[in-house]
Order: C-alpha cells, then sequence, then structure tokens
C-alpha cells in the first residue's frame, strides 16, 4: 500500500526531468507521450514506492506535479491547501 | 461620478504652519508640501533646492512622516513611487543633474498611474552648469525627458507665496489625474525671500488619493472612471493586485501586443489632454485691447511684469499673459489670443523653449518673438521692453 | 501499472493558492530554476504563516524580475535595478508590510549595486532573494558582475575575463544580518531560509544559484538543466556559519552552501525612531505609517 500518491499536470510540464532525478524512490520516468507542447511529461512507474514527500512538487519548476501522503486512503491534511 | 471637486477637503491641520511668515521659495515649498498632506519624501541633495528636503527632514519627525536621504536621484525618485503604493502622499526634490537622472522614474511614475510630485528648481546648464544661478531649461524636458508617448502637469510658480499655494494645487492634481506632476521652480524663486501667508487648515483644499471601493479580489488597478482615471489601491489592503512598467491591460497584467499599446497609450495622453482647459492655469491681463501679448512664467514673468508696466507707461497696447500650467500647454489660450492680436512676446530663462510652443499653437496667426537668455541672471526689463517695441512696429 | 495521474480527487497543489494561475505556464525555460525558487517561497510562506495581505513582492527586469507577476500578493515590476530603493520607500511608508525584494544577479548586483549596498548598510527591513544564473538571460545572455571568468557569454565571446563578485561577501560586508547561498537543489534549506528571514527584521540576503539552459549553459556547453541541478548536488557543500571572504564562486568548481550570517542589529526604522524620540522627546511624532486617507 504506497504512503502517497502523485498528480501530474501534464500539460504545464516542460520536460525538465528535476522530478523524475531527485524523487528518492524513483516513482516517476519521463513518458513517451508528448504534451500539446511537445514536451514529455513524467509519468508513474512505481506507484507502490510513493512515500507522499512532495519533493518532486518542491522541484518543480513549472507546478506540474505534486506528492501528497496519504492514510487509510484519505489525504493527508498537512499537505492540502489552505 | 461625482464632480472632483467636491471631494476637496480641508488639510491635516498637523502639516499646516498656520501663519505669517517670511521664507524662501524652497522653504514656502516644503511647507506647501506638508499642508497637502505629503508625509514621505526622498531625496538627494543639490543646490539650489536642498532646503526643500532639509527643511522637511526638520519638521516631517514633528507632524508624522518619513524623510530618508538617498543615495542617488534614481533612487529617490523611485522610492517616493513605492512609497505611494503604500499609501503615502509622496515627493521628491532636485535640480538640473538630478533631474535628468530622474527621467526613467517619471515615465514609470506616469507609465503606473502614480500620484507623486516631483520638484525641479532649474539652474544654470547644461551639465553641471550654474548650481547657484537660476534658469529655466528644463521645462521642454520636463514635458518629453522620458522615453515613449506619455503626458505631462507641470506648475511654475513665480513668488514664494505661489511656491506654497502651488505645491498644494500640484499634490491635488498628482491624486485626481492618478499622475506624477513637475513643480518647476527657479533658482530665484527657490531663494528669494517674501512674505508668505499660510492660512488656517480648514481653508485649504485637499485632494484626497481617489481610493477603490472594489472588495478584494475584485479591484482592477488600470480600470479607469468617466474622466479615464481608474483608482487606486494600497498594498497591504488585501486587493493582491501587479503593477509593471510593461505596456498593460487593466488588470495591471503584462500585455505586449499592439492593441493593448494603443489602448492604454491614448488613455494616458487623453486622461491629461481632455483635461487641458480645467487644468489651464495662467494670469491674463489686459489682453483685450493688445496688440502684443508678453507670455512669461516662473521669475521671467516678475521682470516681464516690470517691462509690461514700462511698456503701458508710454501707452503701448501690451497684454500679459503669465502661464502658472505650462505643461500640459494651453493651446487654446494662444489660439484665441493669435486670433486677434499681433504678436506674442516670449522672454525665457532658456535659449527659447516655451517660446516653439506658443509659435505651434499661433499656427501663423500671429508673429512670435522670443526673447532668449542662456541663465545665470534674470533679463534686464529694459530688453524685454525693447522686444515689445520692436514687436508693435 | 503505468498511468498519467490527474485525479479529480486529487489534492491541490499547495502552491496554485499563491499564484496567478490565469498566468501560468510561465514564460521560463524548461530546466530554469527560478520556478523552483518560486515553489520554495510559496512553501516558506505557508509555513511561517504570515499575513498573505501583508506581503509585498517586489521586482525588477529581467527573468528573475518576473516572479512579481506570478505571484498572487500585492507585486510589483518595476525598473531595472531599482527594486531595492522602490521596495524601501514601500516600507518605509508602511512598515507593516513584509517586503519582499525578488530579482536576478545583473539586476541586484550591476545596475542595482549601489541601492543593494546602501539598503543593507541602513539594514531597511527587506528580505531579497537574488536568483543568480551567472547571466543576463532576458536580453540573451550576456556577462553580468557574477558571471565567472572564462564563461562565454554573448558580450564575452572569447570568454569572461573579469573578476566576479562574491555576493555573500559583499552584502555581508555592507551589513546585511541574514546572509545565505543556496542552489535551486536545495529545495528543502533553501525553503527554510526563506522562512527564517521572515521571522527576522532587517536587510536579508539570500542568493540562490539556478540553471540558465538555454543560454549560460548551453553557450557553454554545460548540458541541460537537469545537468546543471545535478553538478549542484554533487560539487556543493554545505558550511554554515562560514566567513563570507571564503565562498567565492568559480567556474563549475565547488559551491560552498550554507546559512553565512545570522546577526541582529537594528534596523532603519528602529535606529530612526531611537535618534528621533531621543532628540524630540515628547516633540516627537511616530507614525506608525504615512498611509494618506
Amino acid at each position: 500500500m504506497p504512503k502517497g500518491r502523485v498528480a501530474i499536470v501534464a500539460e504545464r510540464c516542460k520536460g525538465c526531468g528535476f522530478c523524475v532525478e531527485f524523487c528518492p524512490t524513483k516513482v516517476l520516468a519521463l513518458s513517451p507521450a508528448y504534451n500539446s507542447k511537445g514536451y514529455h511529461p513524467p509519468h508513474v512507474v512505481a506507484a507502490e514506492k510513493c512515500s507522499g514527500c512532495d519533493l518532486c512538487g518542491m522541484y518543480c519548476p513549472d507546478f506540474a506535479v505534486h506528492g501528497w501522503k496519504i492514510a487509510d486512503g484519505k489525504p493527508n491534511e498537512s499537505v492540502a491547501s489552505r | 461620478m461625482e464632480n472632483p471637486t467636491s471631494l476637496l477637503r480641508p488639510a491635516d491641520p498637523r502639516g499646516v504652519l498656520t501663519g505669517i511668515h517670511f521664507l524662501d521659495g524652497d522653504h514656502a515649498c516644503c511647507e506647501g508640501a506638508l499642508a497637502a498632506g505629503a508625509r514621505f519624501a526622498a531625496g538627494y541633495p543639490i543646490t539650489p533646492s536642498t532646503e526643500v528636503v532639509e527643511r522637511f527632514a526638520a519638521r516631517i519627525p514633528k507632524v508624522g512622516g518619513t524623510f530618508i536621504q538617498m543615495e542617488d536621484e534614481l533612487a529617490a525618485s523611485i522610492a517616493i513611487v513605492g512609497a505611494a503604493w503604500g499609501g503615502a502622499k509622496a515627493f521628491t526634490v532636485t535640480s538640473g543633474p538630478g533631474f535628468s537622472l530622474m527621467m526613467e522614474h517619471i515615465g514609470y511614475a506616469a507609465m503606473t498611474e502614480t500620484p507623486c510630485v516631483f520638484v525641479d528648481v532649474q539652474r544654470g546648464g547644461p551639465s553641471t552648469g550654474l548650481p547657484t544661478l537660476p534658469a529655466q531649461g528644463d521645462m521642454m524636458q520636463a514635458r518629453w525627458g522620458s522615453h515613449g508617448d506619455y503626458e505631462i502637469i507641470a506648475l511654475c510658480p513665480n513668488s514664494p507665496q505661489e511656491c506654497f499655494d502651488l505645491t498644494i494645487r500640484a499634490f491635488n492634481l498628482a491624486e485626481q489625474y492618478r499622475t506624477p506632476v513637475m513643480f518647476m521652480m527657479d533658482e530665484c524663486v527657490g531663494h528669494m525671500t517674501e512674505k508668505v501667508v499660510i492660512p488656517p487648515a480648514e481653508e485649504i483644499l485637499v485632494y484626497p488619493r481617489r481610493r477603490t471601493t472594489a472588495p478584494p479580489g475584485a479591484y482592477l488597478p488600470y480600470r479607469p472612471e468617466e474622466d479615464l482615471v481608474p483608482p487606486m489601491a494600497h498594498a497591504g489592503e488585501g486587493h493582491r493586485f501587479h503593477i509593471t512598467g510593461l505596456t498593460h491591460d487593466e488588470r495591471g497584467y503584462p500585455a505586449m501586443n499592439p492593441e493593448a499599446q494603443d489602448k492604454l497609450v491614448r488613455r494616458l495622453q487623453a486622461k491629461i489632454r481632455n483635461a487641458v482647459q480645467e487644468l489651464a492655469s495662467y494670469e491674463e491681463q489686459d489682453t483685450e485691447a493688445a496688440e502684443v501679448v508678453v507670455v512669461s512664467y516662473g521669475i521671467t514673468s516678475r521682470v516681464a511684469q516690470r517691462a509690461i508696466d514700462l511698456a503701458r507707461k508710454k501707452g503701448l497696447p501690451v497684454g500679459k499673459l503669465r502661464l502658472i500650467t505650462v505643461w500640459p500647454f494651453p493651446d487654446f489660450k494662444i489660439r484665441e489670443l493669435a486670433s486677434r492680436i499681433k504678436a506674442f512676446v516670449v522672454p525665457e530663462l532658456n535659449m527659447g523653449q516655451i517660446v516653439r510652443e506658443v509659435e505651434r499653437a499661433a499656427g501663423g496667426a500671429a508673429k512670435v518673438t522670443g526673447v532668449p537668455h542662456a541663465g545665470g541672471t534674470v533679463h534686464r526689463p529694459e530688453v524685454i521692453l525693447q522686444a515689445i517695441e520692436e514687436a508693435i512696429r | 501499472m503505468i498511468e498519467l495521474e490527474q485525479a479529480a480527487e486529487a489534492v491541490e497543489n499547495p502552491v496554485e493558492p499563491f499564484l496567478r494561475m490565469d498566468r501560468i505556464p510561465h514564460i521560463w525555460c524548461p530546466g530554469c530554476g527560478i520556478g523552483t525558487t518560486v515553489n520554495c517561497f510559496a512553501r516558506a510562506l505557508l509555513e511561517c504563516g504570515v499575513d498573505l495581505n501583508k506581503v509585498a513582492v517586489v521586482s525588477g527586469i529581467g527573468c528573475s524580475g518576473r516572479v512579481a507577476g506570478y505571484v498572487k500578493l500585492d507585486s510589483f515590476h518595476t525598473t531595472h535595478g531599482r527594486a531595492i530603493p522602490f521596495a524601501t520607500g514601500l516600507k518605509l511608508a508602511n512598515p507593516s508590510l513584509n517586503v519582499v525584494v525578488y530579482s536576478g544577479d545583473g539586476d541586484l548586483s550591476a545596475i542595482g549595486g549601489n541601492h543593494l549596498i546602501h539598503a543593507a548598510r541602513r539594514n531597511i527591513d527587506l528580505k531579497v532573494i537574488c536568483v543568480n544564473n551567472f547571466i543576463y538571460a532576458m536580453t540573451g545572455g550576456q556577462s553580468g558582475p557574477t558571471t565567472p571568468a572564462s564563461a562565454t557569454t554573448s558580450t564575452s565571446p572569447y570568454g569572461a575575463f573579469e573578476p566576479a563578485f562574491n555576493l555573500p561577501h559583499l552584502v555581508d560586508a555592507a551589513g546585511a544580518v541574514y546572509v545565505a547561498r543556496w542552489t535551486a537543489f536545495h529545495v528543502r534549506q533553501l525553503t527554510r531560509s526563506m522562512t527564517e528571514i521572515f521571522n527576522k527584521r532587517g536587510f536579508c540576503f539570500i542568493e540562490v544559484l539556478s540553471p540558465c539552459p538555454t543560454l549560460f549553459e548551453r553557450r557553454n556547453k554545460l548540458g541541460e538543466g537537469l545537468d546543471t541541478m545535478k553538478y549542484y548536488k554533487e560539487k556543493s557543500k554545505v558550511r554554515n556559519g562560514a566567513p563570507t571572504g571564503e565562498v567565492a564562486l568559480g567556474y563549475r568548481d565547488e559551491i560552498i552552501v550554507g546559512k553565512f550570517v545570522d546577526r541582529e542589529r537594528p534596523d532603519y526604522l528602529d535606529l530612526m525612531r531611537e535618534r528621533l524620540s531621543l532628540q524630540l522627546g515628547n516633540a516627537y511624532v511616530e507614525a506608525p505609517a504615512c498611509v494618506c486617507d
């Protein structure tokens, strides 16, 4: 059961690869698919390894990805938006 | 929309030094600013303007506000823009070389529609020139000094009393039109000492900042009202607005395209040009039967008055037009006079600046003769009298 | 299972309330680190619980100067080099504001250098985020005061030869009370530094190194933004408290990062009020703000 989840806004991504590189558990990889601007957004390749640390979100220069902790299937409130 | 003049209110008495004083123009200007509600000034020392901020530095801690001497005029001229967006009525003071340095930020204030006042106590130029001696060589620069198309309001006092009264008017116009206003003094007016009457605060009318009534989230910094002026907000009120010097739309967001440029620049121009008749302020005397009208402003108008008096004593049909608002230039007034008089005589303490405006506005309907002077001292009345006599011939 | 997540029940990105989402995507290039620093900034604001209605962001001109336009705060995009004096006027008119200056290396240390020095000297209560990508990016990649020697730029086509500024040393010497340097890789530490400065009064300066893949990296054949981020990870050494004279940067050399200076000094308004009340006593009228009606 993964401890976290990731949301990706593919259309905002510019394919820089920061999230892929700096995810501590290698949850993400660049997808072979393109977005409408021609970039390869990331996709989840190891969902079960996601801890919800949100390092991907902290690194993303384009606000195109972020992660959050889930516990018992409910989103962790401390990562929820205010 | 309510007639803006109905918004005028009495001055805050804490800034009003009511009484009869013997002050020079620089000092009177400072008192005018305080009476108008100015509570922030940023300056940099430069002769012959320094006394304005020296007095402000001494007065403001007892009135309630802030003075900061910045590291240069570039900093001073934008610190006042920042202070205005922080909520203050703000001004800076300089002379020729500093005025040149301030040009970028005069343009920035015009573009962002920031109410503030720039005082230029003109001295001999160009460059370092004559730091302690008068000239009127920055008049065109006041209008055209920054890059791009914008309009400017410029007032010209000719006495310490006017340095007090018209500084208040400058602040009022800045607020009414949400624009920087140039206050064009000269070393002579700045350093001459005369009686200055400062009335009680309730008799001094001050234009308050035009604040938005929009709720947070709904404020558009550049959506104009009927008179083409947008209401203002201050940082810290929850509006979360954005201001930029880039060409922008009503939201204040950059909009770098020809359509947005056309819309914005035309409104900025029209905002002031449409109001030229209301903005125009001049002193007109004996022009009904005149053949020659002497057009002057600032210290030169005091000398011109002597020349006019001498001419009238000789029976010459001379009238006077003293410009108080030099920009926007009152084309309509010159046109009206040009249609019925023979000639304008335009003495100025420069090699011919406002005379070009008179020529342009007269459109050939009347002769226009300048009486230039490189600066450093005032004209001799006889020189202006001679020009009048030649114009009549 | 490979899936592209755009889950409707996804938790909103905590950064979005801070951004003018109607202007996203932003103009910064793929692999540019400015957006990463904005992420850290947004998280720092969340973390320190400051009243967002009282935060004002002032930027100069340049790629980093565009930050003001993307944050949903009272924000001012001013003239080149003059964000600091604008911010000074803003802060002195309304001291209750938390004023952040967010700008680039050229804007702050070249044309804006004089203002940087004086604001630090005066200890004006400003939080300055200086994004250093070693180049004038917006105008096409010219050299600047932080461009390291031998780097190629459009105005140093044979390699820069000027000594570069050691910015932490400069602002430390001028009087800043908080001086730190991080890189776009150090997201956690950067966020923490940004949080710290919101709880500190006085002139605070954080230099953040960032890739400029389109100009600095490309012209010098240093790869993509990601390659630079890996270089930051590999070659950065955290030395908190290091003497700022020892933290100069070379060209693709070791990077000393850390919090170098964290000291207490009365800020400009403290000094002003102290002097004026000392001299004027009861005659001194303290103005909490200069705000007109």
